[in-house]
């Protein structure tokens, strides 16, 4: 019997071991996947959980719905990897052998990165939307305030959900006006890249409904520390800026069990080949999701576009050809805006987000670049989507690599 | 893309003012380019350079935190020896492309 281990049931893990399932003899291949929760998070609610737009009960379900009959479910910390020898050894001291191993352990945050972070204010006026506890919390903090100075921070790049910081303000704006408390409120945006986003065309349109907003815009901010007792953040260079409540996207890095295993960059990200998703110091180590180097955003999407890619590619190593599936670092992400609309972009690798529409069969055409009703109906949809469609390794009738249809080149 | 004149030698830079041709950068070049900006590149100034032509010849990204924990300098000081802009002015100085954030 011929072995493969997920490690990690997330997004990334639960679609490959449903595909692979489905496509592998069960006499031939026994699938086995790890993961120490039992609860399966859909994350891309977690932002609407502080303005009580969903609750807790809206994004958990248990992580066994999601794993078919025939994959072995672990539950169980990892300890570590042991690449040459083809193991994997579970906290507690029980081993897996493998001969394909699929690394999907995702990015967590980190708040102990940054001093003055989880300190005495943390859960009181500094909070995460990354986490359930943090999302939740923020929450309950909101229904009370007065107003003042809400700051939105990212700490370091890169971050799960490049888009999520963004959403949260526009949904701040949003929210506040219509407690009729706009007025009250103050909002920041504090990055420590050079503008909302990284990409020209993408930041021109996003700067300008930020503007539109009222949303102030800091750049090039890159935090050293949090005080604690002036309520102030502080960057490497020594600005400050000022908040009553700050949001903040924690540093973002890979599991520690990447890091005892000796196969992770300074953030713990498994350094990964971007088109074939083979580890680049194990041949039959692949790798899905969050938990990789690879120069895209970390996010379902990816995950789910390069899933297909990864799966042609096992299949490949499996009979013993070479891998033709080449990854583009596709990325398809909602930008909720507020007020019923939301914003749609799609890019990869070489092509940055574009202006134009996104066809898809039977629901879009969805307006990229542009703010509109549909848009937000996606997102709204998409809920449903995951759920039933995406996390069971079904076909989507969306391609895995970019397409310039519908696009727009700008210079 | 336009020319510039650094130590005798003329190159060509971006729009901001990077080498396009990597095999154009010495010593040299990057003492003037800093100076420009109205930095005095030292031997400090150096080591982060090397450093950075290393790593993006081994094809590594770069993050202002990794050369914070290269062990040549930590981040505070990295924002000192290059005011503003630390890995932007250091990738230029270093002949290496702009950092894109892969976002």
């Amino acid at each position: 019997m011929k072995k493969i281990v997920i490690l990690g049931a997330g997004t990334a893990g639960t679609m490959m071991a449903n595909k692979l399932r489905k496509a592998l003899d069960r006499e031939e291949w026994a699938i086995t996947i790890v993961d120490q929760f039992k609860t399966h998070y859909y994350q891309p609610g977690f932002l609407f959980i502080p303005f009580g737009i969903y609750q807790k009960e809206d994004v958990i379900k248990p992580k066994a719905d999601f794993i078919p009959a025939g994959v072995n479910m672990i539950y169980s910390s990892i300890d570590r990897i042991e690449g040459d020898a083809n193991k994997v050894h579970l906290e507690g001291g029980q081993v897996l052998n493998y001969d394909f191993l699929i690394v999907a352990t995702g990015t967590k945050t980190n708040p102990d990165e940054t001093p003055g972070l989880k300190d005495k204010l943390w859960y009181k006026e500094i909070f995460d939307f990354y986490t359930i506890d943090g999302a939740l919390a923020l929450q309950k903090f909101l229904k009370g305030w007065e107003g003042g100075k809400l700051v939105m921070a990212i700490t370091e790049l890169p971050y799960k959900c490049p888009v999520a910081p963004l959403e949260f303000v526009f949904l701040a704006d949003a929210y506040f006006t219509e407690l009729g408390m706009r007025d009250k409120v103050e909002i920041a945006y504090v990055t420590p890249m050079p503008g909302a986003f990284t990409k020209p065309v993408a930041t021109k349109m996003l700067s300008e409904l930020l503007a539109e907003k009222n949303i102030e815009v800091i750049p090039d901010f890159y935090i050293e520390r949090v005080d604690n007792d002036q309520k102030k953040l502080i960057s490497y260079d020594e600005k400050e800026i000022d908040f009553d409540v700050l949001t903040v996207v924690p540093v973002n890095m890979g599991d520690e069990m990447i890091e005892r295993s000796g196969l992770g960059d300074d953030l713990n990200f498994v350094p990964t080949d971007k088109h074939t998703l083979q580890s680049v110091a194990h041949e039959n180590i692949f790798v899905l999701g969050d938990a990789s180097n690879i120069p895209t955003s970390k996010a379902g999407s990816v995950a789910h576009f390069a899933a297909d890619i990864l799966f042609e590619n096992l299949m490949s190593a499996i009979e013993g050809r070479p891998l033709h599936a080449k990854f583009d670092g596709h990325a398809n992400c909602y930008i909720e805006t507020g007020f019923g609309k939301g914003a749609l972009i799609d890019f990869n690798y070489d092509t940055e987000p574009l202006p134009g529409t996104f066809p898809l069969p039977g629901i879009g055409p969805f307006g990229l670049l542009k703010n509109t009703k549909i848009n937000h109906y996606g997102k709204v949809m998409f809920r449903w989507i995951y759920w039933h469609i995406l996390l069971k390794g079904k076909e989507l009738p969306v391609e895995p690599l970019m397409t310039m249809a519908g696009k727009k080149k700008v210079n | 893309m336009a020319e510039k004149t650094f130590a005798g030698k003329t190159v060509e830079v971006t729009a901001e003012g990077y080498l396009v041709n990597k095999s154009d950068w010495s010593k040299e070049v990057a003492a003037e380019m800093a100076k420009e900006d109205g930095i005095d590149l030292t031997d400090k100034h150096y080591e982060v350079l090397d450093y950075l032509r290393e790593q993006e010849a081994s094809g590594a990204s770069l993050t202002i935190r990794k050369v914070g924990k290269s062990g040549i300098v930590d981040i505070k000081g990295l924002y000192e020896l290059f005011p503003g802009g630390p890995l932007k002015l250091s990738s230029k100085y270093a002949g290496i492309s702009k950092p894109a954030s892969c976002v």
